[in-house]
């Protein structure tokens, strides 16, 4: 059973329709990238596949006993953030928020979990460090812990690499690998085309053209070859 | 020091005391969140709502204000918040709107149906606060230390969810937190002390009592928590000074606090400055 299964999925918004007849699955251990032009709609999948919008057709479903608040998140930052007068240790112990339900504090167990996790992004020394005075990597490490103090099966990533200069985008990819290879399974939206295909096992591809399936049979597929020359060029 | 001592024995001097500083306390617990969701200017508009209802409840003679005033903010507030989201007037330009309306037909209502011989004081006093603050009535001290304690509780509470639902909604949203009922929550409350702080300030300053701790302590700490507490406590001692001020050198009550907490604003720029400098 997978992880996750679009099945017939269309996606959009304000009634028009982007994306039509969706159909993928990702099962665990997978690390499915997710690519596209800008407006081609991956955002909304992502808040699909987060059940934050209603899908405008068919349907997402959960297999392997994975409910819908057990999805880790890594969102892309905020306005708002850039300027917030809080610690990391603050942040990452609000990834814990879901497991409190009404319950107003956090007990001991989260926060071991959040120190956990902490220490598992390597970021245990800055705990007490004011999050808008760090810099851009250690901020996404401090929003990828947080996610995993929410949850460890699944882990979607908006972009995470947007706004990283090219030596820190390279360790956020391998920490992304590492936890892929720890058994996380890995739900990636990148417009960053080569890295996707260096790192994914299989890969998503909407626009005009949708594709679906292994990294092997992208690079092989014309949407593949068309997108990595292009992006080759580019960059 | 012996004059304030001895201002602080008459009992109208201590109920005043007491509220302004409650007043302060909840403001600026509250301010913290509102700042950060960019939502300064909520205080602003809900308080013009706040006059334009009292002006109503002025004309109709209903016997108490507040009967009339509360629902009318508390509904203003959840609006506003609701169309912050996913409108096609988007959150300042609603805000703009609903506060200058609502300040354009209060002060309409009570010039056609004013029966006071001194309309422009009227008017005055409820922008800029009153000495309506020196006759507090007993019950209006109790109400307003009742709703103060709901309001400290309620923070205290939902501290946690509060931080989450303002550092990242979307995060929030996605790991299941029910993050408008926590929005819903966030209105009413700070409905609930703008109708109070209106006896203290006036509603054309209570956005000061909102947002000025809360900025003075972003500018020196680095954590929510330290921020709010920070925030809190430098609104209760500005507050309290500002009272103490007024009484002593005779200026209104509302706007000599404002001024303390401005004043109190650059002081806090100033260690911010040198915090960093150290650093």
């Amino acid at each position: 059973m997978a992880l996750i299964t679009a099945e017939k999925l269309d996606l959009g918004y304000e009634g028009q329709v982007i994306v039509e007849g969706l159909d993928f699955s990702v099962q665990a251990g997978d690390y499915l990238c997710i690519v596209g032009e800008n407006g081609s709609g991956k955002s909304t999948l992502m808040k699909t596949l987060l059940h934050l919008t209603p899908p405008m057709g068919g349907r997402v479903v959960l297999g392997d006993g994975l409910k819908a608040n057990e999805i880790a998140y890594l969102p892309q930052q905020t306005i708002v953030q850039k300027d917030f007068p809080a610690s990391v240790r603050e942040i990452v112990l609000s990834g814990c928020q879901s497991r409190c339900g009404l319950r107003p504090f956090y007990n001991a167990e989260e926060k071991k979990l959040a120190a956990e996790n902490m220490e598992r992004m390597g970021i245990t020394a800055l705990a007490n460090r004011c999050y808008r005075e760090l810099s851009g990597g250690q901020q996404q490490r401090v929003l990828l812990a947080r996610a995993l103090c929410a949850a460890q099966k699944l882990l979607l990533l908006d972009e995470p690499v947007s706004g990283l200069d090219p030596r820190v985008t390279q360790e956020m990819y391998e920490l992304i690998g590492q936890l892929n290879e720890e058994g996380v399974t890995i739900i990636m939206i990148s417009h960053d085309i080569a890295a996707a295909v260096q790192y994914a096992s299989h890969v998503l591809h909407i626009g005009k053209h949708i594709f679906f399936g292994t990294r092997a049979d992208y690079l092989k597929s014309d949407a593949g070859k068309y997108f990595v020359s292009e992006g080759s060029s580019n960059g | 020091m012996a004059k304030i001592i001895e201002f602080l024995q008459h009992p109208f001097v201590l109920k005043a005391v007491i509220v302004g500083v409650l007043i302060a306390l909840c403001s600026s617990l509250l301010g913290v969140t509102l700042v950060l969701k960019r939502f300064s200017f909520i205080g602003d508009g809900l308080s013009h709502v706040a006059f334009g209802a009292m002006a109503i409840a002025s004309v109709l003679k209903v016997g108490n204000n507040m009967m009339v005033v509360l629902p009318v903010t508390v509904l203003s507030a959840v609006l506003l918040l609701r169309t912050g989201q996913n409108t096609k007037i988007k959150g300042d330009a609603a805000i703009a709107m609903i506060s200058v309306g609502a300040l354009a037909f209060g002060y309409l209502i009570m010039n056609i149906f004013s029966t006071s011989s001194n309309l422009s004081g009227d008017v005055c006093s409820t922008l800029f606060g009153s000495t309506s603050i020196l006759t507090l009535r007993n019950w209006e001290v109790w109400l307003c230390v009742g709703l103060s304690v709901a309001v400290v509780l309620i923070f205290v509470l939902f501290y946690n969810k509060l931080f989450a639902v303002t550092f990242d909604e979307n995060f929030a949203r996605a790991v299941g937190t029910r993050v408008n009922s926590y929005n819903l929550l966030i209105a009413v409350v700070i409905a609930v002390i703008i109708v109070l702080a209106m006896n203290l300030v006036g509603s054309l300053l209570i956005s000061a009592l909102v947002i000025f701790p809360a900025l003075s302590a972003m500018r020196v700490f680095g954590s929510f928590r330290a921020v709010t507490v920070c925030s809190a406590v430098l609104s209760v001692c500005s507050a309290f000074a500002g009272m103490m001020v007024s009484i002593l050198a005779g200026t209104p009550v509302g706007s000599t606090i404002v001024a303390v907490d401005v004043l109190v604003f650059f002081a806090c720029c100033l260690v911010g400055v040198l915090k960093r400098g150290r650093a």
